[in-house]
């Protein structure tokens, strides 16, 4: 099938999907005037229920928790495609160049902490403000990632050995799933909050949805530290 | 006006689309994908937007100001975290077909050897 | 509000198309970050802070790495195979 005719074909198929949607558009209410019950009903509520000022977070963790544990197990299975991918069991023998600028490497090796720090920060604060255990996870992947661009990659080898990322990142998934099932073996619904409440405002407050920002927090940042090993493993393996 | 974002959301699908068709290069097509993947997320957030409303985060303001739905911005936040990894997985397919066939054009590689 | 939400939507639009068009991949993947920082300013001004937030982590930071080390693993297998 030539160039030409499957650039027909797709300008035909475009124009229809354009029309379809064209028509669908034109069926929504007016941009800005949202209609539905449960966005009104969850800004008034969800505060008093869950003492979570963050309703987003409150909403991820608690109310659509179900939906959460289903994207933590596309990530799992996403990292887990790439590592059956692209692990081969060929070590490889030759150092790649180490960053040579030394002003580079200085400021590069003082940044790391602090931006760790800062992931870590945004997990712990997500129920309160914004951010999460899905945002913080991949700012503290991104540092350690940090770690290779800045200095070499034996220092970032050294930080995340591959049985502990691997541990961590299976570990965390299966939490998540364990405080559900806890939840449900207690005689309540599948991740239901089961800690309780404190005042609103600090971080003790929202109770379970803390313990379950953490397990995806940790699971979002050791699934990115994964994919970044697996690819830098396949970058540096002989042929 | 009042259309403005959904027509946004629908020429991002339509750009991408066309950037997917017409790719001569398996990681272009991988950030095309992505193009497609993000309208879903500016339609999801237009969908929830409330004219005059603010942040669903009720610290430091009172709790019945008028703010936007928080359910569409849950299901965008984790889906843009996900939508990563898949990526990461449609490139690792690419790099696996590069070293099959030595090409990443996928109109030569479009012929299955049996 | 609204003027700036069309900027920031017309940006959104034009980015999407200087993506695509872009077609050596090491210029694409720039563009995208660009693109991306465009989608941030849009979700910003969309009321929406923790979409804001993890899309300026991926979309600026791990979506580029990925896409780079995937290119220079093809380009290293090219300029090996060459030899």
């Amino acid at each position: 099938m030539s160039r030409g005719i499957r650039l027909g074909i797709f300008a035909v198929g475009a124009l229809g999907l354009a029309l379809v949607l064209a028509w669908g558009v034109a069926g929504l209410p007016d941009f800005g005037h949202y209609p539905g019950p449960y966005g009104t009903v969850l800004n008034r509520v969800a505060v008093p229920e869950r003492h979570a000022s963050n309703v987003v977070a409150a909403v991820v963790f608690d109310y659509r928790g179900f939906d959460t544990l289903g994207e933590e197990l596309i990530l799992l299975a996403a990292v887990l495609g790439v590592a059956l991918l692209l692990r081969s069991g060929k070590e490889s023998k030759e150092e790649r160049q180490p960053m040579a600028s030394e002003a580079v490497r200085a400021v590069t090796a003082r940044l790391v902490p602090v931006a760790f720090l800062f992931g870590l920060y945004t997990i712990t604060f997500g129920p309160v403000t914004p951010g999460g255990g899905f945002q913080g996870g991949v700012l503290v992947g991104l540092s350690l990632v940090l770690l290779y661009l800045g200095v070499d990659l034996a220092a970032f080898r050294a930080v995340t050995p591959t049985p502990v990322v691997d541990l961590l990142e299976g570990g965390a998934a299966a939490a998540f799933v364990g405080m559900g099932l806890g939840s449900l073996a207690a005689g309540m619904a599948f991740l239901q909050n089961f800690l309780p409440l404190d005042k609103i405002g600090i971080l003790t407050s929202p109770g379970s949805i803390n313990l379950l920002n953490w397990a995806a927090g940790i699971e979002v940042a050791s699934a990115f530290v994964l994919l970044f090993v697996e690819l830098l493993n396949y970058l540096e393996a002989p042929e | 006006m009042t259309v403005a974002p959904y027509v946004l959301a629908v020429w991002l699908l339509l750009v991408g689309l066309y950037g997917v068709v017409t790719s001569r290069n398996l990681i272009h097509l991988t950030i095309c994908v992505a193009i497609c993947q993000s309208a879903s997320y500016v339609f999801l957030l237009a969908v929830g937007y409330r004219t005059g409303g603010t942040a669903p985060i009720f610290k430091g303001i009172p709790l019945g100001k008028r703010a936007v739905d928080p359910v569409v911005q849950a299901l965008t936040l984790t889906d843009v975290v996900v939508s990563v990894t898949v990526l990461g997985l449609l490139l690792a397919l690419a790099l696996k077909a590069h070293e099959r066939n030595g090409t990443l054009d996928p109109q030569e590689l479009s012929e299955v050897h049996g | 509000m609204i003027p700036l939400q069309l900027v920031s939507m017309l940006l959104v639009g034009a980015a999407a198309l200087a993506v695509v068009v872009a077609r050596d991949v090491l210029r694409q993947t720039l563009v995208n970050a660009i693109y991306w920082l465009a989608l941030v300013l849009l979700f910003v001004v969309f009321q929406a802070p923790d979409v804001a937030l993890s899309a300026v982590a991926v979309g600026c930071g791990a979506f580029p790495i990925v896409i780079l080390l995937g290119l220079a693993k093809v380009r290293a297998r090219e300029h090996g195979s060459r030899e």
